[in-house]
């Protein structure tokens, strides 16, 4: 019965492994690199150990514990204790993408391309396409935790000592397990490759918060989340590896859930029943840009829940920030304190950065559907219809832009809304002029998305390294002390950081300019350019 | 008129070339099946003619505008059914009708009902659980239900049931009555035989032969199997005769129809007893074309 189930297994993970060797291999190139790379940074950075204190000192505050976690060892701030601190929370989340984004093409995306039916009309077994995918996950997690673990061990920085590494690199590995158990599961219950990226992003995003809002809060409610599990390993400062186990044991019960689920199911069908549709379209779904929003609406939605949920956490722990910084006396020291400028005010700036970065993923999503629509074919009928080219681009690019607009006026309003709740005499306003200010950086990304979607469709997925680029110099552009000239190169860094800093109207002018430009010019390439479906 | 004029048409794809000076020309009220075996380059030349790939060299006008640069106004009279159907796998099929007919303009109620019931499709299911041959029903409503001068159909039929090929078969035949042109990409020659008026062959993104189905027949062979009184050794000497096999006094061989004549005059002085002839086939044709990579021009003897 097993062998049956099972049969041809070996072959179809041999099958991904060779499919998928190029993807896999600059995932793991890239949080393996990632990881010791800023491992390797912290020691100049911070080099003696009053610095690192006064580093730990500016960490303790509700909302940098919300966004990386509770932290460990603050009172012998180790570089160790660094790197499972500040980095190792957000790997987790890259780890769970990563095994998210695999694991769907894997299963759901196969199934619905119909190939998955084809593999079962040959001699294999039932459950051979998700186990082989989550026998290859089991390998590539595997892979990438001992890698990650000698890589560190390896850099020879004091305090990052042998156990510490491995239970680093098996905390990256077990929660990425968990996250392709989970997706493995998500591909179950839901009929589409969309909905169960959908779904398992929302789990991701879900433990993400739990454990954030538990780290502010309540302890216990941390432990409802698995990233909560895996940073209660206290990597670096306590070991505990039972968490690990715990981690894994879980995993274990949602896979094979996963699978049973799978054996009772038809190919192609899912749990959560779909309904019957509509006979006609609806008024709305009549023109390109309704065409374009019907389907990005679900996308959408699901985008402006989480980023209020985000907002709103972020809102609530800032009426805290003032109590935390009183009590450290050499605050003053670390952080200037600004003439008539509070401290809430600076951390408002900060999140408000953050949450404009957020914000542009779904933006880029937007756009990015046209170049997707492409890719899957849909284009070539359309264009056959008397639509043109920028009307097409157009509408896409308006509804990523007006999306942007909605965003940061939602994230403002959520997050204000909170904060005056929780802050003395704030008011709402600022909340929104410091969260719609970065609009003219969200439209540069945009519009350099038009470009590449109009010269170099093939490569459109060089955005997302902007974006990371631009994260990266947003949140760890102090922290690593990078020069100007690099901050420079993205658009966020031209956004004055209300409420601290005043509106530039020419930095905003610029922009806007800057972006119609190279919008203009993506417009033109997409005009001239084949269609390739 | 030409409808559609397509003049030394390449196209390359990097190194590629998937078309290499195709001519083609569809008159007015014409129903002009386009022929070749997959990867010819039927789909590149359609997508030419659609304005969504730019011809390497060449031009091509539809109702006399630029294919490339007029391609919005030219849309607005053309209804378009891709090879392959590929639908948004969210929005029901229904939708989709609705929202092709839209972006062209000008509905037609009547008309979108009538053949979503004889085409017998479902428009309340999604997308995503349409079988192949149902997403092209989705196509060929909302090609057949709008108002259009030109019809371009790239091998429509490919996932249809017999039923539903000869369903098409009718609305093909009714636009041709009320005098729309069509293009119809097709490998089934039996349906190009029945519903064009005019063919090209397409091979390796060569157009190789064209002209009306009348004008091919000639270029075609006739099957023959005869029996005879007396044994009729010079057959094999006849030009245009192929394939010869004798038994006895029955012969089975293939004639070019236009040599037709020599072979009957010459069997006739051995006494026929029995003549089966089988009608000249575009299969045959095609065949031939495709059979060899060096097989030559049609007209000498294979
Ligand atoms: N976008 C493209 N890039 C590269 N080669 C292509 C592309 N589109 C088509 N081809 C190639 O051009 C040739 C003709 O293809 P196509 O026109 O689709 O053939 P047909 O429709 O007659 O089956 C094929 O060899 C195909 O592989
Ligand atoms: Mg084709």
């Amino acid at each position: 019965m097993k062998s049956r189930l099972f049969k041809n297994i070996s072959t179809l993970s041999r099958f991904i492994f060779k499919k998928d060797r190029f993807k896999m291999a600059l995932w793991i190139v890239g949080i393996v690199g990632f990881t010791l790379a800023v491992a390797v940074a912290f020691p100049d950075l911070y080099r003696t150990a009053a610095e690192r204190q006064q580093l730990a000192a500016s960490m303790v505050n509700p909302a940098v514990t919300a966004l990386v976690g509770r932290g460990y060892g603050l009172d012998d701030y180790t570089y160790g204790a660094m790197m499972a601190h500040q980095m190792l929370g957000m790997t987790t989340i890259i780890a769970g993408l990563m095994n998210i984004l695999l694991v769907a093409k894997h299963t759901r995306a196969d199934e619905e391309a119909g190939l998955t039916e084809m593999i079962l009309s040959l001699p294999s077994g039932r459950l051979s396409t998700m186990g082989a995918s989550m026998a290859v996950m089991a390998v590539l997690n595997s892979i990438m935790a001992v890698a990650v673990g000698l890589g560190l061990f390896s850099t020879g920085i004091e305090s990052l000592d042998l156990e510490g590494s491995l239970l680093y690199g098996a905390v990256i590995g077990a929660i990425g397990l968990f996250f392709a158990a989970v997706t493995a599961l998500c591909a179950q219950l839901t009929e589409s490759t969309r909905g169960t990226i959908g779904l398992s992003i929302a789990v991701l995003g879900g433990a993400y918060l739990i454990r954030a809002a538990g780290d502010v809060s309540n302890e216990t409610l941390s432990w409802f989340s698995p990233i909560g599990w895996v940073l209660g390993t206290e990597t670096y400062v306590n070991n505990y590896w039972w968490p690990i186990i715990l981690t894994l044991a879980a995993t274990l019960c949602i896979a094979v859930l996963a699978f049973y689920l799978n054996t009772i199911r038809d190919v192609g069908a899912g749990f959560f029943p779909s309904k019957p549709g509509r006979m006609t379209a609806s008024l709305f779904l009549r023109s390109p840009f309704g065409l374009a929003l019907r389907l990005q609406r679900s996308s959408l939605v699901f985008w402006t829940l989480g980023i209020v949920v985000l907002a709103v956490t972020y809102g609530s722990v800032l009426g805290e920030t003032e109590i935390y910084f009183e009590d450290i006396e050499f605050m003053e020291e670390f952080l200037p304190v600004m003439e008539g400028v509070s401290l809430t005010d600076q951390f408002l700036a900060v999140l408000m950065a953050v949450m404009a970065i957020i914000i542009t993923i779904p933006a880029l999503l937007m756009i990015l559907k046209l170049k997707g629509e492409e890719k899957n074919q849909r284009l070539e009928s359309l264009f056959s219809l008397p639509v043109s080219r920028i009307r097409m681009m157009g509408s896409y690019l308006l509804l990523a832009m007006l999306s942007s607009v909605f965003l940061l006026l939602v994230s403002g309003l959520a997050m204000g809304s909170m904060g005056v709740a929780v802050i003395e005499e704030a008011e709402l306003a600022p909340f929104i002029t410091s969260s719609l200010v970065y609009l003219p950086a969200v439209w540069v990304m945009l519009a350099v998305t038009a470009l590449l979607i109009g010269f170099l469709p093939k490569y459109t997925g060089l955005i997302w390294l902007y974006l990371g680029f631009s994260f990266m110099t947003v949140y760890f552009g102090d922290l690593f002390q990078m020069p100007g000239w690099l901050t420079g190169l993205t658009p966020f860094d031209h956004v004055p950081g209300m409420p601290v800093d005043e509106f530039n109207f020419m930095s905003a002018a610029v922009m806007i300019i800057v972006a119609v430009t190279i919008g203009a010019a993506g417009f033109f390439g997409y005009l001239k350019r084949d269609i390739h479906g | 008129m030409s409808v559609i004029s397509a003049k030394g048409l390449t196209k390359n794809f990097g190194k590629f070339k998937a078309l290499n000076g195709v001519n083609l020309e569809v008159d007015k009220g014409e129903v002009y099946g386009f022929i070749g075996p997959n990867g010819a380059g039927k789909s590149t030349t359609i997508r030419v003619l659609l304005g969504v790939l730019k011809a390497t060299e060449g031009k091509a006008e539809i109702f006399g505008m630029d294919a490339w640069s007029e391609a919005v106004e030219i849309h607005k009279r053309i209804a378009y059914v891709p090879g392959d159907v590929n639908l948004w796998p969210n929005l029901t099929g229904g939708e989709v009708i609705d929202l092709f007919v839209k972006l062209r303009g000008g509905s037609q109620r009547r008309k979108r009902e009538e053949l979503i019931d004889r085409f017998k499709l479902d428009p309340s299911k999604k997308c995503r659980t349409y079988s192949k041959g149902n997403r092209q029903k989705v196509a060929l409503v909302a090609a057949f239900s709008s108002e259009a001068d030109l019809y371009i159909l790239d091998e429509p039929t490919s996932g249809l049931d017999p039923l539903m090929e000869r369903v098409f078969q009718e609305c093909v035949k009714e636009a041709k009555n009320e005098g729309k042109s069509i293009l119809l990409s097709s490998h089934i020659l039996s349906e190009v035989e029945r519903l064009c008026d005019k063919v090209g062959i397409i091979r390796e993104g060569k157009m190789i032969e064209s002209g009306t189905l009348e004008e091919l027949r000639h270029l075609t062979r006739t099957q023959l199997h005869v029996e005879t009184r007396e044994p009729s050794p010079g057959l094999v000497k006849i030009p245009g005769v192929h394939n010869l096999q004798k038994n006895g006094r029955a012969a089975t061989f293939q004639v070019d129809s236009e040599k037709l004549e020599d072979v009957i005059s010459y069997l006739s002085s051995y006494g026929v007893l029995k003549l089966e002839s089988a009608p000249p086939k575009l299969e045959d044709l095609f065949m031939r074309h495709y059979k060899g990579e060096n097989s030559g021009p049609v007209g000498e003897g294979g």
